[in-house]
Formats: C-alpha cells, structure tokens, sequence
C-alpha cells in the first residue's frame, strides 16, 4: 500500500521546503562552527545568535539584480540553475525516517523504490548536467574550464562512488533503502562489516559534494568561482543550494546505509526522525570539521587520487566480498 | 524484497514535478525583483577589467579522455549491480564470471594507468 497521489505532493513540498531551509540554516551553522574552530565568533548580529541572518541572506539576493551577460546563451544560461536545483532535491525523499506510518498515519518518505540506490544515482548525475550547461552557457573562459574541471572531477568520483557501494548492496541483496535499513537492524550496522566501503564512499560523497578538499570548483584563487562566475542573484544561491543539498543528502545516505538508519540497535529506543536526524547533524559536523582544518588538493592529484586509489580500492573491496558472499550462499 | 508498485513510479513523477515548479519559482521571483540598469560594462564576461580576449574555442583532450574512460566504467558498474543484487544465488561459479569480467576490464584500467592518462600535464 502506498501512499495517494495528493499526500506524496504534500510530503515533496513539505521535503523541499525543509531542505531549503535546512541549506540556509547550514550555511549559517557553517559559518559559525568554521568561526569556533578559527577561535572567533561567526554572524551574531542579525537576529539572536545570528538567526535571522539566513532570511537576511535570502532577501538580498532575491532583490539583487539578475544579470545575463550579452554574450551567454540565454536559455541555457536560464535553465542550468534550474536543472541544477531540481535534480539536487529530487534525491532526498527516499531516505526512510522511520516505520510505515510514522508520519501522522502516512510514510515518512517520498517515493520508496525497489530501485532506490540507482535512483540516486541517476539523480545525481543530471547533476552535472546543471554545472556544465552553466559553465558552458556563461560563454566566459573562466566559466567553461571551472565547469569541466567540476564535471570531471564529478564524474570520476561518482565511479568510486558506485563501486564502493556494490559490497553493502551484496550483502544485503536489496537496492531499496528500507530493505537496507531493516537489515541492519536484523544484523549488524554495515559500517563493521563494511568498514572498507563505508570509508571510500564517505571520501567520495565529499567529492560529490565539492566539499573540502575536493572543493576545486570553488577555488577563489585559482578559477575565479568556477562555473558560477557569470551568475548573479537568486541563481547563484540556486546552484550554491543544489551544492549544500548534495551535502545533506550525503550525510543522510551514510548513516541510512552503514549506520543503521534511523534504528538503533539493542536496548535504545527506536525513535523515528529523532536519530536520523542526529546522525545526519553528526555527518554535517565531521564535514564542516574537515572543511576547517584541512588543505585543498591540487586539480591533477584530485584527479589521480580518485582514478588511482580510490576506484582501484572500491573494486578489490567489491571481489572480496563478492568472494565470501559466493562461499556462503548468500546467508551473509 | 519488497514489490514496488507502478504508483510508487507515479510518486516520483510527482516529486521531479514539485521541485522543478519550485525551482522555477525561484528563478522567475529572482528575475522579477530587483533593479534592472543592464549596461555595456556589467554585461560583459569576467576578466578582470579587461575587455574579453576571444572566446574559448579549445580545452585540453584530458577531459574527453576522463568522459570517455568514465562512460566505459560506469558501463562495468552497470552490469555489475545485478550481480551484487543476486551475488547470493549465484554461488562460485557467477562469482568466477564475475571475475573473469573484472579482471579483464582492470586490464583496460591498467593499461590506461600506464600510458599516462591521468598524468595531468
């Protein structure tokens, strides 16, 4: 049984606007723990605590003016913020918060697919179409090399991404998330049996993301700010949004795949909701920690890093497991 | 395994639907308010002050080679998800096909390595 029609558009636009909010409240968490880690404070003028400094944020780039430049491709110039946010939030909704009908008598998720791992992964291709259509519609040489630098490194790391994936999805025998999830509680988290995986494929979501250290594409110093330099108002903030909602996304895929989800296990209570989103917050702080205390990697050892370690590793990883799952026919 | 029912196909459509409109939203609300003074100056691309030397015609062949060697990847990945879905039930004698297909395109991987592919110049 599923959920109609009309309450999964409900639950889509309740998930966007929550995600929405969560990048704006995360852009400010970000720059306040950054400011802790550098000993200082971050924006606490606005608002208590800074609070309102988000919707501060929002309203000027709202009524900024839009600019195209003369010689962009209007269309595509238009649509690539678009195509980029759309297929950002698109991910989302097919991480379970809790056991059917945990929300208010409904599922606490959007669209559960049998499919769902290859879902995300569709979904988070299209978002390289959103960077290179950018970079190549500004029609500005800084725009297009900071597009195809972002592109490949995207592309590269999604391999990894994928590979590294393969181990747990053999180990369950399922794609769907929730299938995922109740395993875990049945057996053990992932992350002990897949600590191998578990490592690679949170280095390679940092990758996804343009996180640091693998955040080229916004290298002031080097490529101005990479496929965004033409852009301005709402559709900067748009592909600033799509990037911290990859984040997001990333840091609620760890925990749902090698963290047990939102189940705990033993004699801890399940609580829906309350330890996802405690191990999400857990996933966005290591990130931010990370961002603040370590160097960026050059764009050929980004590159080399991903096709040489970090596929290579994956792979090995995938035929050992794939060689103890054949031994013991499938009875993990 | 649970069955996924055609509606659940239907969900996304809805989902894809609801995020596009509201991305959409943002853009036209963007392009709407705001000052609007274009002028000959703001409109040109970034350079630094200078006026825009030519257009870009070129970019290095690395990133062709990055999207091709991407593609023929992402291809392996591809057949090796049903693999890793029904690795149980197909016992050692799929998993030493499934060897004999890995070990072959790591050959390719190999050979790429070696000639220097990634050796970003």
């Amino acid at each position: 049984m599923t959920d109609p029609l009309w309450m999964v558009g409900i639950k889509a636009f309740l998930v966007v606007f929550g995600l929405l909010t969560a990048f704006a409240y995360m852009t400010l968490i970000e720059r306040r723990l950054l400011a802790r880690f550098q000993v200082r404070w971050g924006p606490n003028r606005v608002g208590p605590m800074g609070l309102l400094q988000p919707l501060a944020d929002a309203i000027k780039s709202i009524l900024k003016e839009d600019i195209v430049p003369t010689k962009a491709d209007k269309v595509v110039f238009v649509l690539a913020p678009v195509i980029a946010i759309t297929f950002a939030l698109v991910g989302f909704g097919l991480i379970p918060f809790g056991p059917k009908g945990a929300f208010f008598g409904f599922d606490p998720w959007v669209i559960n697919l049998d499919v769902g791992i290859l879902y995300l992964f569709a979904v988070s291709e299209m978002a390289v179409y959103g960077i290179f259509l950018a970079g190549w519609a500004s029609n500005s040489k800084y725009s297009l090399l900071g597009s195809l630098r972002s592109s490949a490194a995207l592309i590269s790391y999604e391999l990894a991404l994928g590979m590294s994936l393969l181990a747990p999805v053999m180990l369950v025998g399922s794609l769907n998330l929730q299938d995922i999830v109740e395993w875990q509680d049945k057996h053990v988290w992932l992350i002990l049996p897949m600590f191998p995986a578990f490592v690679l494929f949170t280095i390679a979501s940092m990758a996804e993301a343009a996180r640091t250290p693998f955040d080229l594409p916004e290298a002031e110093q080097e490529l101005v700010g990479g496929y965004s330099t033409e852009y301005a108002s709402i559709k900067w903030a748009l592909f600033q949004m799509a990037e911290y909602v990859h984040l997001i996304t990333a840091s609620a895929l760890i925990p749902t795949i090698y963290l047990g989800g939102w189940k705990m296990p033993g004699f801890i209570p399940d609580i829906p909701y309350l330890w996802m989103f405690l191990k999400i917050a857990l996933f966005l702080f290591f990130f931010i920690w990370i961002r603040a205390t370590w160097f960026r990697l050059r764009y050929d050892q980004l590159m080399r890093f991903g096709w040489g370690r970090l596929f290579p590793a994956a792979l090995v990883w995938f035929l050992v497991v794939a060689f103890y799952v054949a031994l013991n026919g499938g009875k993990a | 395994m649970t069955a996924s029912p055609g509606s659940e196909y239907l969900a996304v459509l809805v989902y894809i639907a609801v995020a596009l409109a509201i991305g959409i939203l943002a853009v036209v609300v963007g392009a709407a308010l705001g000052p609007k003074k274009p002028g000959r100056a703001k409109l040109m691309p970034y350079e630094s002050g200078n006026d825009p030397a030519g257009e870009v015609k070129r970019f290095p062949v690395h990133f062709y080679a990055v999207a091709m060697l991407f593609i023929i990847f992402d291809v392996e990945v591809a057949f090796l998800w049903p693999y890793a879905v029904s690795a149980g039930s197909l016992g050692i004698a799929g998993f030493v096909g499934l060897l004999i297909f890995t070990v072959l395109l790591f050959v390719g991987f190999v050979y790429e390595w070696w000639k220097g592919v990634m050796r970003w110049r």
